[in-house]
């Protein structure tokens, strides 16, 4: 689960992180009011407020120094149409603004958080190269690139910091400072079920002290049940309408750009049907789970979800039935059908437990239902009814 | 031989009484493995399908001489169950749920260092040595006893291969679901290792998919160390980045993950790479041509 740039920052200041004086606004009043609160000679940063990086690069971070270019940026970017390396061509609508005091920043850092999934343990990594994104920083200098690793039960260790701050170049206070804030966003992290803290860029104002310009939170959602508030953060605007829908009736979906619409049972036989369908010659619509035991409802708001996506020429359902049986599958599958009034071409391929009596279903059911044997069969028939390649 | 469970494995259920627990506890009965006993805290004494139930793993242990469990218990609560079982000194410890939080999974991974115990999962489908044990959700009859290990990440896509491979009369040693999860008991290479020194186990399909690295760390230890045939698919090929496909580590991010990256790292290591989920058991057949 991601949040917005200024909600992470809240939680910062809740854990004492330094951040810069700030407050979101939903419209170019609103920012002006909080420019005025905040100082009366600026400047003042004009920040979009979008679940993607690259925001700077894309003209949704501005620096303002008088009240009429706060009034004029804020005007600009609110309501635009965001592209960033993050948000693929298609951008992101910007609907709230960070409106910030400006920093005279000296210098610029990188540190963040995250699960190293190779040693089942948190990782800090930390780069004097601020600013610019880690890959780059990852792929062009390596060895700017520090890591410590935080023991599960011993905790984020004073050599540890200690290290870290002089691989950084920090000394004397900034030094101190540095390390009470990893320490800081390590407890963060854990406290809070984090799966990602991010500072990108620390900085180092001219009078010597750190603070974090930006700041990013992503969270498990497998641990959002120890955090029930945090569903207030859930900013619904930028999630895909049919992904939360899809979650609603615990069916995992994510919307895709071609036009074949897939339902399937299990992960990982989801990602294999999309695959099959590329390969052969097709795209698939979209990724959707029903889970391991495909229930008539859920079938039913599957293809519901499916066939809101106007892109959609015909749906292959892949089940592979393994303790719910094909035939009870097979009447969910004719049940959802008729009552839906399904007109798109339907590729069926069940297989697994009386795949036999449900095939012969489906056959009689008088509903224009194509089925096939086998999941290279099924990708090849539902390439050619959505109107070939 | 087979690897992880056969047929003198014992099982106990934790989390039995519960509603996917009670109804994978008596398939896996019916398909011919040993259920002990079950564990629900509060409930002791009772019995379900005539199988003891016990408060805690500890005395279901003493009582039984259970040395493998099955997890079904909530997420809230798994972790907590995982580390009761290794605690009671199970052997093989398969935990089915879904949804455990990884900051738990993280202290769990660091206990069972210091344990004998091994985990399976978890978010898995669990294990199964065809004809000897089936402990998890997998359609038991889908199974073929004979030659060829599997080990995947995935569920169903796993009981895609198996059905495969039994089409073809090629049998299983034993099927092992890691599951789904970023953070997990046995890895890829945990597997394997002991799929090599298994003399039953002739050649090893691997269904791995995006996300993390443990199909390129596999590969490594595949091309310096395994000595049987080995097939290989990586789910997601078509996956976009940045989106989580289902399972809680099936992620491409920040260019690390990709299923092309893996495929290249398998080939490099010799394994057969079937680029088509249809065509596992065909080329399976021909790696065992290659023996």
């Amino acid at each position: 689960m991601k949040i917005h740039e200024y909600q992470a920052k809240e939680l910062f200041r809740k854990y004492q992180i330094p951040v810069p004086n700030g407050k979101p606004a939903f419209s170019v009043d609103e920012a002006i009011a909080i420019a005025k609160q905040l100082s009366d000679k600026g400047p003042w940063v004009v920040k979009a407020q979008i679940h993607a990086g690259g925001r700077g690069k894309g003209g949704g971070v501005k620096v303002a120094k008088t009240m009429d270019e706060v009034a004029l940026y804020s005007k600009n970017i609110l309501g635009m149409k965001l592209v960033t390396v993050q948000t693929g061509p298609e951008g992101k609508i910007v609907q709230r603004l960070l409106i910030e005091d400006g920093a005279r920043i000296s210098k610029e850092y990188y540190v963040a958080i995250t699960l190293d999934r190779a040693v089942s343990q948190l990782c800090i990594i930390a780069s004097p190269e601020g600013g610019m994104d880690i890959e780059e920083v990852a792929e062009k200098t390596p060895h700017r690139l520090f890591k410590q690793w935080i023991h599960p039960t011993l905790g984020l260790r004073d050599f540890q910091t200690r290290t870290l701050a002089s691989q950084m170049g920090f000394t004397g206070p900034a030094s101190k400072q540095f390390q009470d804030i990893l320490k800081k966003l390590v407890r963060l992290f854990m406290e809070n079920d984090c799966t990602l803290a991010e500072i990108n860029p620390l900085v180092l104002s001219q009078e010597g002290t750190l603070s974090a310009l930006d700041a990013k939170l992503d969270f498990d959602e497998n641990g959002m049940f120890r955090h029930p508030s945090f569903q207030e953060l859930r900013d619904l605007n930028e999630e895909d309408p049919s992904e939360t829908a899809a979650k609603k009736f615990d069916l995992s979906y994510i919307a895709l750009d071609g036009n074949i619409g897939c339902m399937v049972n299990g992960a990982g036989l989801a990602m294999a049907t999309m695959d099959i369908i590329k390969l052969e010659g097709g795209n698939p619509a979209n990724f959707l789970d029903v889970g391991g035991g495909a229930t008539e409802e859920k079938v039913k708001e599957a293809f519901k979800i499916i066939l809101q996506d106007s892109k959609v020429k015909a749906i292959l359902v892949n089940i592979f039935g393994g303790i719910m049986k094909c035939d009870v599958i097979a009447k969910g599958i004719m049940g959802a059908a008729r009552e839906l009034n399904l007109t798109v071409p339907l590729v069926v391929r069940l297989e697994g437990t009386n795949v036999a009596q449900g095939k012969q279903l489906l056959e009689q059911s008088g509903l224009k239902i194509i089925t096939a044997s086998g999941m290279k069969e099924a990708a090849m028939k539902a390439v050619a009814a959505a109107g070939g390649h | 031989m087979a690897i992880y469970v056969n047929k003198n494995t014992r099982l106990i259920v934790q989390g039995i009484t519960g509603q996917a627990g009670a109804f994978h506890t008596k398939a896996c009965k019916e398909y011919g493995t040993q259920v002990v006993g079950g564990v629900t805290p509060g409930k002791g004494g009772e019995r379900f399908e005539e199988i003891p139930i016990f408060n805690s793993v500890k005395e279901a242990v003493e009582s039984t001489r259970a040395n493998a469990t099955m997890i079904y218990v909530p997420a809230p609560f798994a972790a907590d169950a995982i580390l009761e079982a290794a605690d009671a000194g199970i052997e093989t410890i398969v935990c089915i749920t879904e949804g455990i939080p990884a900051l738990d999974m993280i202290a769990v991974k660091e206990y069972l260092k210091t344990s004998s115990s091994v985990l399976i999962g978890p978010n898995c489908p669990g294990v199964i040595t065809p004809g000897q044990c089936k402990i998890g959700i997998m359609p038991g009859y889908i199974h073929k006893p004979g030659k060829v290990g599997v080990v995947s990440r995935s569920g169903t896509l796993t009981y895609e291969a198996v059905h495969q491979l039994s089409q073809r009369n090629i049998g299983q040693s034993t099927c092992v679901g890691i599951g789904g999860d970023p953070v997990q008991g046995e890895t890829f290479i945990e597997v394997l290792k002991r799929f090599n020194q298994d003399p039953d186990t002739e050649a090893v399909i691997m269904i791995g998919e995006i996300g993390g690295s443990a199909e390129e760390a596999a590969a490594e230890w595949i091309r310096s160390e395994i000595k049987k045939p080995v097939v290989g698919f990586i789910g997601g090929q078509t996956a976009p980045p940045g989106k989580r496909m289902g399972h809680a580590g099936a992620i491409i991010s920040g260019g690390s993950g990709k299923a092309s990256d893996k495929i290249a790292a398998l080939e490099k290591a010799g394994v057969f790479v079937s680029l088509s989920p249809a065509s596992l058991g065909e080329t399976m057949e021909k790696a065992l041509k290659t023996k």
